[in-house]
């Protein structure tokens, strides 16, 4: 490649320039993204250790197979599969904002910041479904003997192994499973929808500065590139929940 | 000696419609990957199969999840197109992630073992032990 070649006759570290070419907030904004992952990481590796000390874990097809409006009818996996396609997409139109940035074009960072924000609130909506649903969604647990109505909290879960006996009309019953299953999904999602939610926020400043015509005046849109690496990063980190608490 | 010379921009990416293609093609292929990923979740639901096979199955949607953050990182942040010593700077330290959790699920999977063959605590008079034994 004809920009490697120039880069390796490029003295670097001579001084008088970014060693790493690149602007200083942009190489602060790779790092802390870094950490970021650390800290994901280490949750969704704690998950792992628990989840490997257990000798029973439900099966994620079993736990979310609903989807709104289809009632009980079994999908599994099909609402978060929706959720996964909103966020690749969200983070398509930030690349498409970013590179609209470059190329000093106005018009196109504000219609795919847009459309950006749009699909934040989406996957946002989504996941206070899901939420909502597993909190209220109540299955017959045997506790004690006794049959009871409960739904996924984090010191509840209902998706333990069958029970010896059947519900009235038949309900599949079973009994309590691990504990730290509520705990760590609404945990790390959260975390995560946490991370959706400040992206959105940020993503929207961002809007608000482009249409203000601030970027303009800057002459660039170093801004909207940095914003994009926090949406990708929130992205990057679906992939690995989707991964752990969805897939396998 | 070169101080005269201005801080060079940062300038990354090409302009054109080249890097629309590739992001087209970026999007496909992820949403691609998570479809065989998908299909190899609802596959181990639906078919009972062994659970080497299960386990085969999980290491495989694990390398693809691996692959679309590669692609993530690499294409939509501009990662590939950063200079390697920066490139360096963000991978070295992430390698620390193997053993974190190498360790890690070694160690949930040692705790497991430990408490299904835990039988309780040993008896305090320890010589006795020898002749007590298969008595059970």
């Amino acid at each position: 490649m004809a920009t490697a070649h120039a880069q390796m006759e490029t003295k670097w570290w001579s001084g008088g320039k970014s060693p790493f070419n690149v602007e200083y907030g942009k190489l602060m904004m790779w790092y802390f993204l870094m950490s970021d992952a650390f800290t994901f990481g280490a949750f969704l590796i704690s998950y792992g250790t628990i989840r490997f000390s257990q000798n029973y874990w439900p099966d994620p097809n079993q736990v979310f197979n609903a989807f709104p409006l289809a009632g009980h009818a079994n999908l599994p996996l099909a609402f978060v599969s929706l959720m996964t396609f909103i966020l690749i997409v969200s983070s398509v139109t930030m690349v498409l904002a970013v590179h609209a940035g470059h190329k000093n074009d106005k018009q196109g960072v504000i219609k795919w910041m847009i459309w950006t924000i749009i699909g934040g609130i989406a996957f946002l909506s989504c996941q206070a479904w899901e939420w909502t649903h597993l909190i209220t969604g109540d299955h017959l647990v045997l506790i004690n003997g006794e049959v009871k109505e409960l739904g996924t909290t984090v010191s509840m879960n209902p998706w333990g192994p069958a029970a010896n006996v059947t519900g009235h009309e038949g309900h599949h019953v079973t009994t309590p499973g691990p504990v730290a299953f509520g705990g760590y999904f609404f945990g790390i999602t959260g975390f995560h929808g946490f991370h959706v939610l400040s992206g959105v926020v940020i993503n929207i400043v961002m809007l608000v500065m482009a249409i203000n015509g601030t970027f303009e005046r800057k002459g660039h849109y170093w801004m909207i590139e940095k914003a994009g690496l926090y949406w990708h990063f929130v992205d990057l980190v679906w992939v690995f929940v989707f991964l752990c608490f969805y897939l396998i | 000696m070169e101080h005269s010379v201005k801080e060079i921009t940062y300038h990354h990416e090409p302009g054109g419609d080249e890097v629309v293609k590739k992001i087209i093609k970026t999007t496909v292929l992820l949403s691609v990957i998570t479809v065989i990923e998908l299909g190899l979740g609802l596959l181990m639901y639906a078919v009972p199969m062994a659970a080497a096979l299960i386990l085969f199955l999980k290491g495989v949607i694990v390398i693809l999840s691996l692959a679309k953050a590669f692609y993530i990182v690499g294409v939509f942040m501009h990662l590939g197109d950063e200079l390697k010593n920066l490139i360096m700077t963000i991978v070295v330290p992430l390698m620390l992630f193997i053993w974190f959790i190498a360790a890690f699920l070694w160690d949930g999977n040692s705790w497991k073992v430990l408490r299904n063959t835990y039988k309780g605590a040993p008896e305090v008079t320890a010589p006795a032990a020898t002749h007590a034994e298969g008595q059970h």
